[in-house]
């Protein structure tokens, strides 16, 4: 059964009735609060935290965890068009929404019943934003070769080390900290919930990108932090896995975004070829400037298409990591072509700051690089295949 | 307290708004119906009236069918259960007919307050409010755009073109409620999820005890003889200053009796 719903930009089959009105709820939130904002933030790098907050209340950051704990109990076939469409109106806000379900991760399908009951539907109540923080600086790609240090100190860990590039890095309210407790390579990482307000935990000034600059990315700085030893999700040494298994369902989430931002590109660039009128006619009328527009449609249904596959894997307990990485790779090179393409449309306008495309076009490229670049998809996708066939 | 607040479904805001050529009345199947924007205020500010000082809310509502997605738009926002009006001896009831229908559902369920939006993005009268009041026999606090309960006495800020009135009366009463009152809530998932289990009540004419005669397109005050779309904007016209532009462009203002 499946209930369809449709949006200003898209028509979906979604699973159930609530969920359509859910998307409904949505859209509405993203197209009055969302998009007018995006422009002048993302210009003056202001960190919507009150957005986030306001989403927070509507249950959003609760969405796909556990209803014992507060959460909607939603599958990613619900999550992953949610996200999509915060994306579509801005991006930035999809993925701290998506950072923040990442971020959750690792207590809600590693913890403790004693660790949940204490500290998950605070996390995902609403309130509280999450930080994930694996990468460092001299261990981007090569994730296992970390080298931020928690020695157990009695019923402490003390943790040192900086962990780079951290999307909300002094702005989280919570971190999930990927840490060495020993030094046999991915078996010595363990997995930490770290209290943002840690004495010895500090973050360094926001980094000056390229684009999504309302999404604070900053470097995490810890010294002498000591953390409960009670916060060690899962055991010493699965941190690794953890933190693999936490990116599975992220690559999904950004996927979800990257799909957003391609719609958004694409809606327009059919507008503004159906206004802009050369040698006569609207410039949609060439058949160069509409098997471009063609194209472009056509990269995000695939995309779109590819990431609901991949959510319907995981919401029946299947392996899905193949799939995600795939729907990743597929969706941000998407992302990427068709913005690109929608500059192209609008011409010298494109060019200019007083469209939005510049800015989805700048924006397309950090979801190339985010959650294991595109070349370390290919990686876990060509490994898959190595495996046989049968290995999803 | 027990609050009921009238809601109304119209076409969304952004939608072509048409007649239709049958009726001379508004076709609402053309476009996606939302809740009249200054209705989400009215249930804003009884939510939060309840909230402060508990009770319960009740949304009314006067409509077709679908009508109804404006009655659970308002329940996942909060309000605890609704009444939804429906027949089809309804269609083209004017203002009076609609206030006598709202206060023939109204009366006798014990509310201490009536609250309105103070005008449809519709029809745009602004005195469905008023004329409740009346058929009801109580008092009118229109234009709110703030409301203090404390025991029986109500006091709003009544908006004015230069500032606001204090008025107060003793419940029950009747509040219609002005954009500045408070900013609505979006409803939360868990709301949507809620309110599939509240109570609705579905009446017809009959169910309510209303007479047909007063009701409906042939029982309304006014009718509409013919209707035209607005012409197409006309192209400006262009001063040139030759020296004179000045009092051109003044002319030009008197006789458009501008100035
Ligand atoms: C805006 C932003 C937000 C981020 N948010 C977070 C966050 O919240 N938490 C977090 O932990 N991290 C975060 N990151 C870090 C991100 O995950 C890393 O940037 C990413 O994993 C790549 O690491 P790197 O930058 O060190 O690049 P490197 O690993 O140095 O890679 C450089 C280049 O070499 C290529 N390369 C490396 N190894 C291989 C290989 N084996 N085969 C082929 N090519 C290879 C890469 O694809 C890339 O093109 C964020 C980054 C950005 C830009």
């Amino acid at each position: 059964m499946s209930y369809p719903w449709k949006g200003r930009s898209v028509t979906r089959l979604m699973p159930t009735e609530e969920s359509v009105e859910l998307m409904a709820l949505v859209e509405d939130f993203a197209a009055s609060e969302l998009a007018p904002k995006a422009g002048p933030a993302e210009e003056s790098a202001d960190f919507p935290r009150e957005s986030l907050r306001a989403l927070g209340a509507m249950g959003i950051l609760g969405l796909p965890f556990d209803s014992a704990y507060g959460g909607a109990e939603q599958p990613y076939e619900v999550v992953l068009p949610v996200l999509e469409e915060l994306a579509r109106a801005w991006l930035s806000v999809g993925i701290s929404v998506s950072v923040h379900y990442l971020a959750c991760f690792p207590l809600a399908a590693y913890g403790t019943d004693a660790q949940r009951d204490r500290w998950l539907a605070d996390m995902v109540g609403g309130d509280l934003l999450g930080g994930y923080c694996l990468s460092e600086p001299q261990s981007g790609s090569d994730a296992a070769a970390l080298a931020t240090s928690a020695v157990l100190d009695g019923a402490d860990y003390v943790v040192n080390g900086t962990k780079a590039w951290i999307t909300h890095g002094g702005r989280a309210d919570f971190y999930s900290v990927m840490v060495r407790t020993s030094d046999h390579g991915p078996k010595g990482i363990s997995c930490l919930l770290v209290d943002g307000a840690t004495t010895g935990l500090s973050s360094a000034p926001p980094e000056r990108k390229m684009g999504a600059n309302a999404s604070p990315t900053a470097q995490v700085i810890l010294t002498d932090a000591r953390v409960p030893a009670d916060r060690l999700m899962a055991a010493e040494g699965a941190g690794f896995s953890v933190a693999l298994a936490a990116l599975d369902a992220g690559r999904l989430g950004i996927a979800a975004c990257a799909v957003g931002l391609a719609q958004a590109a694409l809606d327009a660039a059919v507008a503004y070829a159906a206004e802009r009128r050369q040698f006569g006619r609207a410039i949609s009328g060439f058949q160069g400037v509409s098997f471009m527009l063609a194209d472009m449609a056509t990269a995000v249904a695939g995309a779109r298409a590819l990431y609901l596959e991949a959510a319907r894997l995981k919401d029946a307990g299947l392996q899905f990591g193949t799939a995600a990485a795939m729907a990743k790779l597929a969706a941000t090179d998407a992302a990427m072509k068709v913005t690109t393409d929608a500059v192209q449309v609008l011409g010298g306008a494109g060019y200019t700051k007083d469209f939005p495309v510049e800015r989805y076009f700048r924006e397309a490229k950090v979801l190339q690089i985010v959650e294991g670049t595109n070349q370390v998809q290919r990686l876990v996708i060509g490994r898959a295949l190595g495996q046989g066939p049968a290995r999803q | 307290m027990k609050i009921a607040v009238c809601v109304k479904q119209v076409p969304d805001t952004w939608a072509e708004k048409a007649l239709k050529a049958a009726d001379s009345t508004l076709d609402r199947d053309a476009a996606d119906g939302v809740m009249n924007e200054l209705d989400e205020y009215a249930v804003e500010e009884a939510l939060k009236l309840t909230e402060a000082h508990g009770g319960e809310v009740v949304v009314v509502t006067m409509g077709p069918e679908r009508a109804g997605e404006t009655v659970r738009k308002a329940l996942s926002m909060g309000a605890d259960s609704g009444v939804h009006l429906v027949d089809e001896t309804l269609h083209g009831s004017d203002a009076l007919a609609t206030s006598y229908a709202l206060a023939e559902v109204l009366k006798d369920r014990g509310f201490d307050l009536v609250m309105f939006g103070s005008e449809s993005t519709d029809a745009r009268m602004s005195v469905v409010p008023a004329m409740v009041a009346e058929r009801l026999g109580i008092a009118q606090l229109t234009f709110a755009q703030k409301v203090e309960v404390s025991g029986p006495t109500v006091t709003i800020q009544r908006a004015t073109e230069t500032g606001y009135d204090t008025v107060e009366a003793q419940t029950p009463a009747v509040v219609s409620v002005v954009e500045k009152i408070n900013e609505p809530r979006y409803p939360s998932f868990k709301g949507i999820m809620a309110a599939k289990k509240k109570p609705v009540e579905t009446l017809s004419v009959s169910d309510a005890g209303l007479d047909a005669a007063r009701l409906g397109l042939s029982a309304a005050w006014s009718q509409v003889e013919d209707f035209a779309a607005r012409p197409p904007k006309a192209a400006g016209t262009i001063v040139v200053d030759e020296g004179d532009g000045g009092a051109k462009l003044a002319g030009f203002l008197a006789e458009q009796k501008f100035i």
